[in-house]
């Protein structure tokens, strides 16, 4: 080719990079995908079994809220169902590469493997379940129509919610995937992280909404979740589509999670960088 | 009697290779302390917003969460790690160890193993439930007791069923971990008295699941609300398991053909 042909190729090297990273990102979710979709009585069981939980929930609240006449702190029986409806699909999105893999993964030597790539891990993991996310969603639709038929939910969002929510469910999915990866450098200290990775589960499980609606919490409760990234991976999504959040409160819900996203990154990376220097290769 | 001894001699060889593993009972101790902290803290929420749920106070359902936790306690202690066991060896073909000794095979696959620290959710969940017992109302009589004990026994012996009846289907299919898993979720529901639930889900969870025979007929028993047509339908619903549980497995034994021969 000719020379000038030569010279506007080689501007292009920044995007070429960027091109290629987004390669990596949908071939990896391909793959997930293709992978995932093979084992699909396996992730249906696996939902099947995650269901037992809200159910469990929905129905102690339901009764509770039956025997004051309808409702709990405002919050109606409809509201319930469609609550814990919703909580199984955000549930699902809340499943990402955690941090008890890193200890397998350094145990067993793939990090080895990963590190003589030339992008980051995690890279990898985002790609990879949120492939997999693919597959859960397209699962989880007719799993959603059977308990709307049992339970009756009251779901009557606005077309803004929706999109709100479409986006918010990966939101949910990037600050756990963040927060998780982070989670995860304890394993470069300590084999003994699983302590820690309960503990912070278990946080998790009263703080975010999984548990409860957080208007169910205790007052001081609900002040203290509002400065931790943990209801908005999970109150926040169900609540834009079954609550009635003002667009105001739905745009702000969105900043919410794109900061502690940015926030879990900067930790993750500070981390990351300390841990490959410790770093000393075992197996292989 | 023989049955006895050879559960008996597991049961010392299980606990002397378990005591080797002491850090365990340490993390043993912590999963357990944050599992029940979290059921308090649930307990502490619901009677923060009513006085009783569909007729249960609060300290009633303190003694179902005893004894869901103790229930859970004796499964995962002997029931869940010898089925699991039966599941994976007849996925290796490693049954036949198990089949060419000269002793019942169904009674060698069922004491083979035993986790001896999940004695701790024993404990604990025994001390809840005295908890519990100790702010009831109406005082636990002698017959109570008995009716406890007996509902306690039964319970157990249907959800060792239940898992044996699970673990035979291995012999069809290969892989039965996801049961597991579904069980797990499934005995939460153990943490409420089943009146609660809608009709489908209490007859899962009390003829297909016998969750309610395991942990809310022993806490009715307690509560003085067991009438003793329950109990009399616990011990033919349970004879029953367990000669189907005892038939199924023999005609499971005749699938399998063993893999590593």
């Amino acid at each position: 080719m000719s020379v000038r042909a030569q010279t506007e190729v080689l501007p292009l090297r920044e995007p070429g990079r960027l091109r290629s990273l987004v390669d990596l990102y949908l071939t990896t979710m391909r793959m997930a995908v293709q992978e995932q979709f093979q084992y699909r009585t396996a992730n249906y069981f696996y939902m099947l079994g995650m269901i037992a939980e809200p159910v469990i929930y929905l129905v102690v609240w339901t009764t509770i809220a039956e025997q004051q006449g309808g409702s709990v702190q405002g919050l109606t029986v409809g509201y319930f169902a469609a609550y814990y409806i919703v909580w199984t699909l955000v549930r699902n999105m809340n499943i990402v590469f955690g941090a008890p893999f890193w200890e397998y993964r350094i145990r067993e030597g793939d990090l080895n493997r990963d590190l003589l790539r030339p992008v980051l891990p995690l890279h990898y993991d985002i790609a990879y379940f949120a492939g997999w996310k693919v597959v859960v969603i397209v699962l989880w639709i007719p799993l959603a129509i059977g308990l709307s038929l049992v339970f009756d939910p009251l779901l009557d969002p606005r077309p803004l919610e929706i999109a709100v929510f479409a986006v918010a469910i990966w939101g949910a999915y990037l600050i756990r995937t963040m927060f998780q990866e982070a989670l995860g450098m304890l394993c470069f200290w300590t084999t003994r992280g699983a302590a820690i990775f309960d503990l912070w589960m278990t946080t998790e499980l009263l703080l975010s909404g999984r548990l409860v609606p957080l208007p169910l919490m205790p007052d001081w409760v609900q002040d203290i979740s509002r400065f931790l990234p943990f209801q908005w991976a999970f109150f926040f999504p169900i609540e834009s589509l079954v609550g009635e959040l003002s667009n105001e409160e739905l745009l702000r819900g969105l900043g919410a999670q794109l900061l502690w996203t940015l926030i879990g990154l900067a930790i993750f990376r500070l981390a990351w960088k300390r841990a490959v220097k410790r770093y000393s290769a075992v197996g292989g | 009697m023989n049955t006895l001894r050879v559960g008996w001699i597991f049961f010392k060889v299980g606990v002397l290779n378990e005591l080797q593993y002491r850090v365990n009972f340490v993390v043993q101790l912590f999963q357990s302390a944050i599992a029940l902290v979290v059921g308090l803290l649930v307990l502490a929420l619901v009677y923060s917003h009513t006085d009783e749920l569909n007729g249960w106070s609060r300290s009633e359902l303190l003694c179902v969460l005893g004894i869901q936790i103790l229930m859970g306690g004796a499964i995962k202690t002997y029931i869940q790690p010898n089925m699991m066991r039966l599941i994976e060896d007849v996925r290796d073909g490693k049954l036949d160890y198990a089949l060419t000794k000269p002793e019942d095979s169904q009674v060698l696959v069922s004491v083979r193993e035993v986790r001896i620290w999940q004695v701790v959710d024993l404990v604990s969940g025994s001390v809840v439930l005295a908890v519990g017992l100790a702010d009831v109302s109406a005082g636990v009589g002698a017959l109570d007791a008995l009716a406890f004990g007996v509902a306690l026994l039964l319970g157990a012996a249907m959800i060792y069923c239940f898992w044996l009846v699970i673990a035979t289907g291995s012999f069809w299919i290969v892989n039965m971990w996801h049961a597991v898993e579904l069980f797990d979720g499934i005995f939460q529901t153990g943490r409420w008295p089943v009146g609660i639930y809608p009709g489908w889900l209490r007859y899962s969870v009390t003829f297909l699941v016998p969750i309610a025979f395991a942990v809310t007929v022993p806490a009715q028993a307690v509560t003085s609300r067991l009438e003793w047509q329950t109990l009399v339908l616990a011990a033919v619903f349970g004879v029953v398991l367990l000669v189907f549980a005892r038939w199924f497995f023999r005609f499971g034994l005749r699938r399998y053909s063993g893999a590593s021969a």
